[in-house]
């Protein structure tokens, strides 16, 4: 469990994380979604004490993760940027950090197997390709056996067997009952793995929210209508928060009303329809304009969060 | 989705562990062994420490048949065993840096400091662990370094001193003190500076650059400073005679030992406060 409450960080006069407050649960996968350079990096950084925040708190089941024990099995962490020392092998590396809590060779063993790193573990990290170096972070990651896990851009670099493997990996580490947080850029990668969403723009939280609710909230409001008496239609529907294009003669697309709302108008009014279809619109694009315009975000019916 | 029938393939840790000092400084043993880096300077350090002197011994052995009584009486044999503290210093010297400067320059530290977030426990380590293996490793080149120099003077029956005349055993051990304690300097820098390139700088700085600089001061004003700055009270460790100009063993070592707990307190802050 990471609870995070009026988490601030300023790099000189750069605000990287402006007051954000979020709870991420046990049990689920949950995405941390935002454009690049929104500050989901800085967070993490803030939640493993790397860097101090300017202002709020972040704890990590229940403690500061300075405060813990054995920090290995509360938090595995990969970061974004490189943590490994060129120089050194990947089976030197993972013991070295499995020594720092007693843990031994045969732990470091089942960490390369488990990644499938076998076969270059006695190679210098220096010549490791993206992928692999991502597979070595995931191995540190998951070498203290931690309740919680936290993975930065997990599918960067990876091809695509690798990115089945995390999206598996992820799902069965949630199975196993551990809190799941795991950052992305992109709005597909997090629709597939991830339960819940925490997402950020200009280090600004803009929404907590299930992805259930988040797909069904930002593809209700569009429907086709087909019918003959569409302007009759068109004109009946009409209001100040409602769009409708007309795509074709009889063909009507409009935003801002559920294919219920237009339907229960059209019976109310003895509209004949041919067809009444909600669309879908790309679970991409709803995030690009949900963080195109991070505080004035003005769809008022997701749960929309604005921090102080 | 499917993968819960795949929970078994992350296997569980029997047995919690937890930090402690103890713990890290058998991680920091390992770090430190297994990068070439590491190899190649103890390496360098030990057979220059080592081949230096020899090769003076016998360069001196082979010219002492034309050298004028001035010259001769200008050599005196310790200089010729200690000569390879001169060229370790550096090997020490830079590795210290590079044992911490690395793991910024690599990203390493993330890791370093994620697995003990409270800092401290990496730094004493580090220091530790390179104190005792300096000192382990330079201890036998000074002392081979002073009989093997002596069995090649001794050929030709030039140059004689006794391990236990007064002060030489003080002396020889005193040069792999030296050593280590400027392996501590060193580290104490990297960790201040967190750049190898200027970690580098600032430790030749203070021991190769500034003090013959100082030549620039009025003598009065350059006798006054000069025996004390680091590298003069850090060579006062391993030097058999004393003169008004230079600090006692006992005073140089203190001197020296101070400025290096100054430059670990320093280096023990910003690594507390700074953020990684």
């Amino acid at each position: 469990m990471i609870e995070a409450e009026g988490l601030t960080k300023d790099y000189g006069d750069k605000r990287a994380v402006d007051g954000l407050t979020f709870t991420v649960q046990p049990g689920i996968v949950t995405g941390f979604l935002g454009p690049n350079g929104s500050g989901k990096s800085t967070t993490m950084r803030l939640i493993l004490g790397l860097d101090a925040p300017t202002s709020g708190d972040v704890r990590v089941n229940g403690k500061h993760y300075r405060d813990h024990a054995a920090p290995l099995h509360e938090v595995g962490a990969l970061l974004e940027a490189r943590s490994v020392h060129t120089g050194r092998s990947a089976y030197n590396h993972l013991l070295a950090l499995a020594q720092t809590h007693g843990l031994g060779r045969s732990r470091v063993e089942e960490m390369i197997d488990l990644v499938g790193l076998h076969d270059v573990a006695k190679k210098r990290a220096g010549q490791f390709s993206l992928g692999m170096g991502q597979r070595l972070g995931i191995a540190s990651a998951l070498l203290g056996d931690p309740d919680t896990v936290m993975l930065d851009e997990p599918v960067n670099g990876l091809d695509p067997e690798g990115i089945h493997w995390i999206r598996t990996l992820l799902r069965d580490l949630a199975a196993q009952g551990r809190t799941v947080f795991v950052s992305s850029h992109l709005m597909s990668e997090m629709a597939l793995t991830a339960d819940h969403l925490i997402v950020v723009g200009r280090g600004k939280l803009i929404a907590d929210t299930s992805v259930t609710d988040f797909v069904e909230q930002a593809s209700g409001k569009i429907v086709v209508v087909r019918s003959p008496q569409a302007e009759d239609l068109r004109s009946a529907i009409a209001g100040p928060d409602i769009k409708v294009v007309s795509l074709s003669p009889g063909l009507l697309e409009i935003h801002g009303l559920t294919a219920q709302q237009v339907g229960e108008t059209a019976a109310k009014h003895g509209f004949v329809l041919h067809e009444l279809t909600p669309q879908q619109v790309s679970l991409e694009q709803a995030f690009m304009d949900m963080t195109r315009d991070d505080v004035e975000f003005r769809t008022g019916d997701l749960k929309v969060v604005e921090a102080a | 989705m499917s993968a819960v029938a795949k929970v078994d393939a992350i296997p569980r840790l029997e047995t919690r562990g937890r930090v402690t000092q103890a713990h890290v400084i058998r991680s920091e043993w390992t770090k430190l062994v297994t990068l070439r880096s590491t190899r190649w300077s103890l390496i360098v350090a030990v057979v220059l420490g080592i081949g230096l002197p020899l090769l003076f011994a016998a360069v001196t052995s082979s010219h002492w048949g034309g050298m004028s009584p001035h010259e001769r009486a200008d050599r005196h044999p310790l200089d010729i065993a200690q000569a390879g503290v001169f060229i370790s210093q550096l090997a020490i010297g830079i590795l210290g840096v590079l044992v911490i400067t690395g793991e910024y320059s690599t990203g390493m530290i993330r890791a370093s400091l994620t697995a003990v977030p409270k800092r401290l426990p990496v730094l004493w380590a580090k220091l530790g662990v390179y104190a005792v293996v300096s000192f382990l490793l330079m201890l036998p080149a000074v002392v081979i370094a002073f009989f093997a120099s002596q069995a090649i003077l001794a050929r030709h029956d030039i140059l004689q001193i006794s391990f236990s005349q007064g002060g030489v055993s003080r002396a020889v051990v005193g040069g792999a003190l030296y050593l280590m304690l400027l392996g501590m300097f060193a580290m104490a820098i990297g960790t201040i500076v967190r750049n190898t390139a200027g970690g580098i700088a600032a430790f030749a700085a203070i021991f190769f650059v500034i003090p013959p600089l100082l030549n620039i001061l009025p003598s009065s004003w350059h006798d006054a400073i000069a025996k004390y700055l680091p590298d003069a009270a850090g060579r006062a460790i391993f030097s058999l005679t004393h003169d008004a100009n230079s600090l006692a063993p006992g005073a140089g070592l203190a001197l020296f030992a101070g400025y290096c707990a100054l430059a670990i307190a320093v280096a023990a802050i910003l690594l507390v406060r700074r953020d990684a």
